[in-house]
Order: C-alpha cells, then sequence, then structure tokens
C-alpha cells in the first residue's frame, strides 16, 4: 500500500473517472454532428493526465497539444467552457473561436493548448522564463506526445530550458502512435524519448503511464524539483489512446495496429486497475465508486446540457478580437 | 532637445528609454550584446540594464520566438531582433500561427505585446540568404502589424509605439538606412503605426516608397523635378495597419501611381497598394498606375551580377515618365557619382 491519504487517492481516482467520462460522452455525442470540430480524445491516457496535474499549484501554468481535454480538466479547466466551446457556442472558454483544439482557461493556469504539434513547447518554456524575470517560483507544465518529440522546437526549447534551468517539467505522454504511424518509422531504435531530454543535461525519468500513482509521485517530485529553480524535469510516461487519433470511434481494424495489442493495453486500463486498487485495499468500497460514477455522469450531462443551450456566438464576433487594443 | 542621429542611434536610443519606462521590456537575439551591437542598435544596452534584460541567445529563432511569446502572455515586453530578415523565416511557424493568432483565437483573453526586429541586407555580396525583403509574407497576415521606417526620426517613433503596443509588431530595418542622419528629439515620442507620412508635396504623380526606396523615391522626385515634374513622395512607414487614407488622398490630388517597393513584384506590397487604388480611386486615375520592384529572381552575390539587381532614383524617374508619356533619357540609368552600387555610402567598408 502507498503513504498516499486516502482523500489523495479519491481525487486521484475521482480526476481519472471525471475525464473518462466526459470522454465517453463527447465520444456518444459526436454522431449527433451538433460537435462540428475536430476531436482527439485522450480515453486510456487518463492516469498520466490526472497524476501530472494534480501535482500541481492551481497558480502554476500548463500547456498542451491537439490532445488537451484531459490536461485541461486536470489542471481544473472550467467543465462547462471547455464543452461549450466544443459545441462552438459562446459560452465556450474561447468564445467559439478555438474549439476542441483551442482550450484554455487562464483562471485555472491553463494557459492555452494549440494543434500545431509541438509549438506550446517553446511557449511553455516562455512563460517559466518571464517568471524567472518576474520573481516568481511559478512551475510550467508542457503536456505533449512522441511525435512531438521529433520537431526542431522540441529540442531547442530543451536546450533553453536547460540552459537557464527554468522552472519547467515536460511531460511526455508516448502513445506508441503518431496519427497512424508506429514509433519504428520515426525514432530509432535503442533511443528512448528519456534519453534526448538526457542528452541535453536535464533530469529524467521514465515509467508506466498508467499506474496513477506512480506518475503522481515522479510529477510531485518532479515539480519540488523544478520550482527549487536547479533545471527542468523531463518525464516520459508510457499509455495508450483506446480510440482513433482524431474521432470518436475505435479503429483497431484499419491496418496500423492490431486487435490484440489494443486488448494487451485495455487491461492496463488505468481506472480498472486504480478501481481494482482502491477496493483491494480497502480504501473504497464497490458501492462508493459506483456512487462516485453516477455524480460524475450527472456534473458531466449538466455541462453537455449547458453547452447546448447556450447560445452561438453573434457572426459579427468573427471580425472581432484580431489585434488587441 | 533635437539633435542630429544617425537611425542606428535613433533605434538604440528608443530600446533604451523604453527599458528605463518599463522594467517588462527586455531584448534578445543573436549578437545583442557583441561588440558591434546588432549595428550599433544595442551597444552598451546590456552594460545599463543587466544580463537579465539584454541578452544573446541559442542559435534557435524557432522556439526562441516561442519563448517571446509565452514570456509576453505573463506581462513581458520582449523586443527579438534578427540580424537579418531571412534568418527569421526559420521563425514563421511560431509568427504566423501563434504570435499572430494567440488573442483572436481565444478571443481576447491574452495579448502578445512583442516586437521583432528584423534587418534587410543589402550589397557587398549578401547574396540570395541574407538580402530578401520578406514585407508582404507578414504583412499578409491578420493579427501581425508590419512597419518600416525610413528616417531616424521615424526609427525611434516608430520603434517606441511598436514596444508599447500590445500586439505582436514585426519592424523592418533596411541596413542602407543605418547610417542616415536625421533630427531626432531627445525625448521619448511616438510616431503612430499605420500613419504613412508625405515627404515630398507634389502635385502630378504620388510616388509611394517603403523603407529606404523612400529615400529613392525622393531622389527620383529631384530629377522629374529638373524635367519639370512635380511629384508627391508618400512614405509607407506601415503595410499593416495601411494608411488608406493617405495613399488614397494624394492619389485623387496627383491622378498618377507609382510605387517603388524593396520586394519583388509578384503578390508583393506593391500589388497591394495598385490595387486599393483601383479599387477604390479608379475614377481619379490618370494613366495605370506602374511599380518598380526587384527583379522576379533571387539577389545574385557576384557584383558583375548584382549590378542592375536593385532600381534606384533613376529607374523611378523613368518609369514616372513613361507613366506621362514623356521621353526617358539615358541620363537617368548613370551610377550615382561616387557611389558603388553595393554600397548605401562611402563610409561603408563591408563585409556586412
Ligand atoms: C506541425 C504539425 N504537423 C503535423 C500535424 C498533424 N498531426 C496532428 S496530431 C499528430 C500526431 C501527433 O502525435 P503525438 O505527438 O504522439 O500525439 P498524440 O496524437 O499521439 O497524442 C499529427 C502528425 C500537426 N498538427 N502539426
Ligand atoms: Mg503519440
Amino acid at each position: 500500500m502507498s503513504n498516499l491519504s486516502k482523500d489523495t487517492k479519491l481525487t486521484l481516482y475521482r480526476g481519472m473517472l471525471y475525464i473518462r467520462t466526459v470522454e465517453e460522452r463527447i465520444a456518444e455525442l459526436y454522431p449527433e454532428q451538433e460537435i462540428r470540430c475536430p476531436v482527439h480524445l485522450c480515453i486510456g491516457q487518463e492516469a498520466a493526465e490526472v497524476g501530472s496535474g494534480m501535482a500541481l499549484e492551481r497558480s502554476d501554468y500548463a500547456f498542451s497539444g491537439h490532445r488537451s481535454h484531459g490536461h485541461y480538466l486536470a489542471k481544473g479547466g472550467d467543465l462547462k467552457s471547455m464543452m461549450a466551446e466544443i459545441y462552438g457556442k459562446s459560452t465556450g472558454c474561447a468564445g467559439g473561436k478555438g474549439g476542441s483544439m483551442h482550450l484554455i482557461d487562464l483562471d485555472a493556469g491553463f494557459m492555452g493548448a494549440v494543434p500545431i504539434v509541438g509549438s506550446t513547447i517553446p511557449i511553455g518554456v516562455g512563460t517559466a522564463f518571464g517568471s524567472r524575470l518576474k520573481g516568481e517560483d511559478r512551475v510550467t507544465m508542457i503536456y505533449f506526445g512522441d511525435g512531438a518529440t521529433e520537431t526542431g522546437v522540441f529540442h531547442e526549447s530543451l536546450n533553453f530550458a536547460a540552459l537557464h534551468k527554468l522552472s519547467v517539467v515536460f511531460l511526455c505522454e508516448n502513445n506508441l502512435y503518431s496519427v497512424y504511424s508506429p514509433m519504428n518509422v520515426r525514432q530509432p531504435a535503442g533511443r528512448t524519448i528519456a534519453d534526448l531530454a538526457a542528452a541535453h543535461g536535464i533530469e529524467n525519468h521514465a515509467a508506466d503511464g498508467n499506474d496513477v500513482e506512480t506518475v503522481y509521485s515522479l510529477s510531485k517530485a518532479a515539480v519540488d524539483t523544478a520550482r527549487r529553480g536547479t533545471g527542468p524535469v523531463f518525464l516520459e510516461f508510457s499509455t495508450y489512446r483506446w480510440r482513433e487519433h482524431c474521432g470518436p470511434d475505435f479503429d483497431n481494424h484499419v491496418g496500423y495496429r492490431s486487435e490484440e495489442e489494443f486488448k494487451e493495453w485495455q487491461k492496463k486500463d488505468p481506472l480498472t486497475r486504480y478501481r481494482e486498487l482502491l477496493i483491494a485495499e480497502g480504501t473504497a468500497t464497490e458501492n462508493e465508486l459506483a456512487a462516485l460514477a453516477a455524480e460524475l455522469l450527472v456534473e458531466v450531462n449538466a455541462a453537455v446540457q449547458f453547452a447546448q443551450s447556450s447560445e452561438f456566438p453573434a457572426p459579427v464576433g468573427a471580425e472581432q478580437r484580431v489585434y488587441a487594443s | 532637445m533635437t539633435r542630429e542621429l544617425k537611425f542606428s542611434e535613433a533605434l538604440l536610443e528608443a530600446q533604451d528609454q523604453c527599458m528605463a519606462a518599463d522594467p517588462a521590456v527586455y531584448i534578445m537575439g543573436l549578437g545583442v550584446p557583441d561588440p558591434t551591437g546588432i549595428f550599433g542598435t544595442t551597444l552598451g544596452l546590456q552594460e545599463k540594464y543587466g544580463v537579465n534584460r539584454v541578452f544573446d541567445m541559442p542559435l534557435a529563432e524557432n522556439a526562441m520566438t516561442g519563448v517571446a511569446i509565452g514570456s509576453a502572455l505573463v506581462g513581458m515586453r520582449p523586443v527579438m531582433t534578427h540580424q537579418r530578415v531571412d534568418f527569421a523565416t526559420v521563425a514563421m511557424e511560431q509568427i504566423i500561427n501563434q504570435a499572430a493568432k494567440w488573442h483572436y483565437m481565444f478571443d481576447g483573453q491574452v495579448n502578445v505585446p512583442l516586437v521583432i526586429r528584423m534587418i534587410i541586407g543589402r550589397g557587398w555580396g549578401q547574396g540570395p540568404q541574407h538580402s530578401q525583403s520578406l514585407q508582404a509574407m507578414f504583412a499578409h497576415v491578420p493579427g501581425l502589424k508590419v512597419v518600416m521606417p525610413t528616417t531616424a526620426y521615424d526609427a525611434k517613433g516608430l520603434l517606441i509605439s511598436a514596444i508599447e503596443d500590445n500586439n505582436p509588431v514585426v519592424m523592418l530595418e533596411h541596413r542602407w538606412l543605418y547610417g542616415i542622419t536625421d533630427k531626432v528629439p531627445e525625448e521619448f515620442y511616438r510616431v503612430p503605426l499605420g500613419k504613412a507620412h508625405i515627404m515630398r508635396e507634389g502635385t502630378d504623380v504620388t510616388i509611394v516608397g517603403l523603407s529606404y526606396m523612400s529615400l529613392e523615391s525622393l531622389r527620383a522626385a529631384e530629377l522629374l523635378a529638373e524635367r519639370g515634374i512635380n511629384a508627391e513622395v508618400l512614405d509607407l512607414r506601415s503595410l499593416r495597419p495601411l494608411d488608406e487614407d493617405a495613399i488614397l488622398t494624394s492619389v485623387r490630388k496627383t491622378g498618377n501611381l507609382v510605387m517603388a517597393d524593396t520586394a519583388h513584384k509578384m503578390f508583393g506590397a506593391s500589388a497591394e497598394i495598385l490595387a486599393l487604388a483601383t479599387e477604390k480611386a479608379f475614377d481619379a486615375l490618370k494613366s495605370p498606375p506602374r511599380r518598380v520592384t526587384l527583379p522576379d529572381h533571387p539577389a545574385p552575390t557576384s557584383p558583375a551580377l548584382a549590378d542592375d539587381f536593385y532600381p534606384r532614383a533613376g529607374h523611378i524617374a523613368a518609369e514616372v515618365l513613361r507613366q506621362l508619356g514623356r521621353d526617358v533619357d539615358d541620363a537617368l540609368f548613370l551610377p550615382p557619382e561616387g557611389r558603388h552600387h553595393d554600397q548605401p555610402d562611402s563610409s561603408f567598408k563591408g563585409p556586412f
């Protein structure tokens, strides 16, 4: 049994179930064709997102990319604004200008997500640099996938963060694929992603990203180190995306990965694993967790209801706020 | 107090005064603290403001633009410099997708107050990758502002306005303007972004100039005056926002338009200016508008090849003469006396 408090454990579990419930609802609703923007669901990857998000203070910053729902929610981003944004409504977190791939919640320190792969990595290093210049001890956590580690800005950003010992946690969720492309057509065998951080002289750890307590403890330590200003930390968590790269469906039949591989990863489902553990060790009962699931579904449905019943933005909004005054 | 300053000194003074006025302003770029200080424009600033506010950076223009953006999101006001426009092309992703979009795509919740200074090289064998004028690429993108000062007075005033602006501003500085002097007030003053400037009033033709070509346009106006033509020279100063009113007012007055750009013709700023005049002042035009631009090939290096690459005052004057149905005399195309085609003036000794 880990030495985490009961509260912490339940919060970790709740966080994962919350994201899973949101994503499953989006997948169910998507065929209605009312959500008219691309969605990149993170089902299967919740442990990496919640374990790291919970390691941050609300005043810390986080950035993400195209697959950002989980990061936004784990950082405390407002669910109703996110749902409304996905539905393109005026009440959305970006007023309908962004959609699923452009989430932001400044109050929660979720500074922004954009779908150009790799692009928020230097921007996150930039907020950390800004914090340094202003004498603040905030940490910036930057989320990205295995594909992003192949970009130029990834390396440029690690170099600069290491140079100035910035308070950054680089968090890579390695789900083995970049769209349909497996690792072996993109990165050399025998070299891990964490090795890239090592080459930049950055403290790094690679671990099971479907084990939420491992993610949490590694992330907490990383955040503490980063906050001390002694240098950035790089975390690589191995995990797996269950659904298709973009959209609500399963796509194991299209030929780029096998049903067997998917089934193997499903056995490592971060939620099932943790639920079984919590029950086995007596932290929670089956009934308590079922009640939690029901409670979360009500919350998620309320957010969907909010999004669906919100107004669309007035068309004139399209030409507004191109420039700041 | 007003004194004579060089264009480069005016830029230095603008940055110095902005840094003194606002602790959020910082300067970074390759070579910023070098002994030569970006052609003198950053000299002494690191000594005065320290290594945390004035510093060199890794050779990583794209990520460093992202770093500047990120710091701007949390309240800093970065000024980034590129010794050549060409180097900034590796940062296009961050400039176009990110800097230009964050305010809009998050519906106004965040600002990116960022200035990116870029220098347009010319002459002395700068060649295909050290002398491009890419203003049209930047000016094409909503969310960016683009300014190109010509005089030392405007260099200071525009840079101050750019640094105070809450949007990303690309400032393109022509290398051949650095040594040009002008009366520059010592005080902190602003030249508004998006306002053109009439450098010379005239009645027969409007010559719209951009950056260094505004100076050539002024010389062209003298050549034209000798031939009895009274040209108005409008220095554009900003491409985005574009001072449509100033352009249209002048074109309506003269009825003739020639645009002199530092860049290529196709899809360039000159195309936009001509389109504007034909769309909105067609009735006032007495002749088809014309333009003076670079030839449609990259800049070659050898002096033997580069000799005819850059149009000069004579070429602008010739374009006006043709436009007005007048004879063009060969004297117009003689190289200016005492000046090589690849040096702005004799004080310029190379290599940059
Ligand atoms: C610069 C850029 N190139 C290509 C794309 C198209 N694209 C979107 S997501 C993606 C895969 C990214 O893979 P990874 O970083 O591993 O994240 P994952 O989707 O696995 O979460 C690609 C190639 C893009 N958005 N941006
Ligand atoms: Mg991936």
